[in-house]
């Protein structure tokens, strides 16, 4: 993705945002314009607060999930033996929409934020998990078999092969679910907690209606997520530079 | 260097592929192995490898039983078998880092040290494989005969005494496939080496090997060796001789399919 299209695209949108504002000449639509000013001079004050609140539970999943995921994903690609008697488990549970369980999780962890990452948490590590399971199972058996033959022995695998071959899917899953752990961020934030973007936004929109500064608070969160987006994207170009590079054969 | 004392090997619960198979390889010879597909002309390989233990007999390398790879044996297979996110010369360089990565152990590597002249090893083969100007790029990059010359470049890095080929050449274009089968037959005139090549062209076998492993599609018993006076020899070879012997191996590999 070139960054000029990027730049326009984010212009356009912006444009038409101001556009739509003017035809419905309401409060609940502000303009882009008081809004980016809510949005920075609370972003030194309340907002940034509940915006660090935010970042910490989703990096904390982050984290949590790639830790747990990826080794799991790693041991169920490599062993077909475990792989059989998981893979009914996980076919059972990866569709299962987590986020109806947040009530479930906050009875038994309580209303902390330990209950709220384990939430995104659940999110995460199922999508990290079968993505890595299916990389690190679709290495070929040549590929194990010569380097193998040049002396590796399980740690030598673990360290220039798996690891290597398992990191793309680790990113690519960070990517793709990061805004469905957004999403449940948003949700597990409404519920008793006076810390967080769900709340702040919540509390502005339906409780203080200061549409602008709600406004700030989705953008905001909006932000939160482009952020890790892009953070993901960045380091799968740095870390995985092979996949990026024209090729003139195939792979 | 090798012996094979009554060799049995099977998958499973399919008939063996071979059963009380015995077979020799001296040092320095070049052998080429011959079979029609599914004979288990790349399940002798592996199991030369380590890479399969076999399920009955014995066979050993210096008189030693293979329970694993053997650092001294370099393995080539027909589909390169190159990290993808490594550059050639990171892959041409692998087997080195392993080596430090394990230190003399003599079970991933040689019991002897590193020698200080194996980085200019990579160097060498790089240069004498003609990588030079695409050892900076992934093995997406590069064309199929590159990529073959840096999984080649990357087991002689590491001075093999046995240099074990499954189908190398059998995907590569024919300028590539000659050079390289030049450079085969090269090789052992340089250090001590021992050659098995697997293939499944009367042409290659006769070309590479002094001596021709031909494999039936059934259970091997008795290995039938044929010797081979034509080594090195670029076809098309206008001699009787040579003619009687693609005659035969075309006439074993047919019996062997019916």
């Amino acid at each position: 993705m070139k960054r000029f299209n990027l730049l326009w695209t984010s212009l356009l949108l912006l444009v038409a945002w101001q556009a739509l504002a003017l035809l419905v000449q309401r409060d609940i639509l502000p303009g882009p314009l008081p809004v980016f000013r809510a949005f920075f001079s609370e972003m030194g004050g309340e907002l940034g607060g509940h915006f660090l609140a935010s970042a910490w539970r989703v990096l904390a999943s982050l984290l949590l999930s790639i830790a747990l995921a990826a080794p799991a994903g790693l041991v169920l690609g490599q062993s077909q033996a475990l792989n059989r008697i998981f893979s009914p488990l996980i076919y059972i549970l990866y569709p299962i929409p987590k986020v109806v369980l947040v009530p479930v999780v906050m009875l038994f962890l309580g209303i902390n934020d330990l209950s709220k990452i384990v939430m995104i948490f659940l999110i995460l590590f199922f999508q990290i998990l079968v993505l890595v399971r299916d990389q690190a199972a679709a290495i070929r058996p040549e590929l194990i078999y010569s380097v193998r033959s040049l002396g590796a022995g399980r740690r030598g695998l673990f360290k220039y092969v798996y690891f290597p071959a398992t990191l793309p899917a680790i990113l690519t899953a960070v990517r793709q679910s990061i805004g469905s752990a957004v999403a449940v961020l948003y949700i597990v934030e409404l519920i008793a907690t006076t810390r967080g973007l769900g709340y702040y936004i919540y509390l502005y929109g339906t409780t203080l209606y200061d549409y602008t500064k709600m406004y700030a608070g989705v953008m905001a969160m909006s932000l939160l997520g482009l952020v890790l987006y892009f953070a993901a994207d960045l380091l799968h170009r740095k870390l995985c530079p092979w996949q990026f590079q024209v090729s003139e054969g195939s792979l | 260097m090798i012996q094979a004392h009554a060799l049995t090997f099977q998958y499973g619960k399919q008939p063996p592929i071979f059963q009380d198979f015995s077979w020799q390889v001296e040092a320095g010879d070049s052998w080429a192995v011959i079979g029609a597909s599914g004979c288990g002309k790349s399940t002798l390989l592996y199991l030369l490898a380590g890479l399969r233990q076999p399920t009955g007999g014995q066979l050993l390398i210096h008189g030693q039983p293979i329970l694993r790879p053997r650092p001294q044996t370099g393995l080539i297979l027909q589909d390169y078998g190159l990290l993808p996110w490594a550059t050639l010369r990171q892959n041409v360089t692998l087997g080195l880092d392993l080596r430090r990565f394990y230190g003399p152990d003599s079970r991933h590597a040689p019991p002897e040290a590193l020698a200080a002249d194996a980085p200019a090893r990579v160097r060498h083969w790089l240069d004498r494989l003609g990588l030079n100007a695409v050892a900076d790029q992934f093995p997406g990059q590069v064309s199929g005969g590159q990529r073959q010359r840096a999984a080649i470049a990357r087991t002689l890095v590491l001075q093999p005494d046995l240099l074990l080929m499954d189908e190398p050449f059998a995907s590569l274009d024919a300028p590539t496939r000659e050079s390289l089968q030049s450079l085969v037959l090269e090789l052992p005139g340089e250090r001590p080496l021992t050659t098995i090549l697997v293939t499944h062209t009367i042409e290659e076998a006769l070309l590479i090997g002094g001596k021709v492993l031909v494999l039936q599609n059934h259970t091997n018993i008795t290995p039938l060796v044929l010797t081979n006076p034509f080594r090195g020899c670029q076809p098309p070879v206008v001699d009787a001789a040579y003619t009687q012997l693609t005659t035969r191996i075309r006439a074993e590999l047919r019996d062997a399919n019916s």
